[in-house]
């Protein structure tokens, strides 16, 4: 098993409180549809598609980072994590691009109710990405040892969860604020 | 390190799921952004959606080959969630 178990406690917990709230947001926005996709046509839907790109990247990155801190090659291991943590801040950089054109043309939180759910579904995400670039740090600090404890693998394993955690509930989160009408 | 230790850093099943993940991603988003109207549409889209979770767990996270009851409890997860965003949008 990756990580240790209470790595997963938190993990799967993270993993169910989100599912509560997509499905409060999607019971939110079934009171009032049209104002919903009206709101939902005005987001930028490729920027979207962009971060979803960059995390999936970002994702492959840990894989590999994860595999070369295995093997011992703390090079690939070091590069690896660094192309993951520039992936993180890219998506942070499209993030604030879309927060800062949606409050310029006065679709901010307090809007609507579309607004006030993307805002702070993407909200709690981007804290979560901010949480996850500190973990690649920690990561970072890790690549270059020569051996590892059982224990410390598994944390550096559950760090590499958190950053997938991340990206799966980003996967989640597109179709339904970008994608579904 | 020889090439043949270089190629499995990334496992073959994790590379074949991010470039899954990729592909479904981008149709996900031409179904989306060219028919996006329609319950069958959003269906799709949803179920598309719980797949890639789950690759994402089963071959990032390395939960395929991980304890039946974390396996199970994550399995059970993406079909819960898949289920009930589904429903929540059908009602």
């Amino acid at each position: 098993m990756p990580g240790e178990q209470g790595t997963w406690v938190f993990l799967l917990g993270d993993m169910v409180v989100f599912g509560a709230f997509f499905a409060t947001f999607l019971v939110e926005r079934s009171k009032n549809p049209d104002l919903s996709d009206t709101s939902r046509k005005t987001l930028h839907v490729g920027v979207g598609l962009a971060n979803t790109l960059v995390l999936l990247a970002s994702s492959l990155f840990v894989v590999l980072a994860i595999g070369a801190v295995r093997v011992g090659a703390r090079s690939i291991a070091t590069n690896a994590v660094v192309a993951a943590m520039v992936c993180g801040l890219i998506f942070i950089a499209l993030k604030v691009f879309e927060y800062r054109s949606a409050v310029m043309v006065g679709h901010g939180p307090g809007a609507n109710h579309f607004y006030l759910y993307y805002f702070v579904l993407t909200g709690l995400h981007l804290f979560h990405v901010c949480v996850g670039i500190l973990v690649l740090s920690f990561l970072l600090t890790q690549t270059r040892r020569t051996e590892f404890s059982t224990t410390r693998m598994a944390i550096v394993e559950g760090g590499a969860c958190f950053w997938h955690l991340v990206d799966l509930l980003w996967v989640v989160l597109f179709p339904l604020l970008y994608l579904v009408s | 390190m020889t090439d043949a230790a270089r190629f499995r850093l990334i496992p073959r099943r994790a590379l074949v799921s991010w470039l899954i993940l990729v592909a479904v991603t981008l149709v996900s988003f031409a179904l989306g952004v060219e028919h996006g109207t329609g319950a069958a549409i959003v269906f799709v889209v949803l179920a598309l959606t719980g797949i890639k979770v789950r690759l994402i767990g089963l071959d990032f996270m390395e939960l395929r080959h991980a304890p039946i009851v974390l396996r199970a409890l994550f399995e059970v997860y993406c079909v819960a969630l898949w289920a009930v965003l589904s429903t929540l949008y059908l009602l």
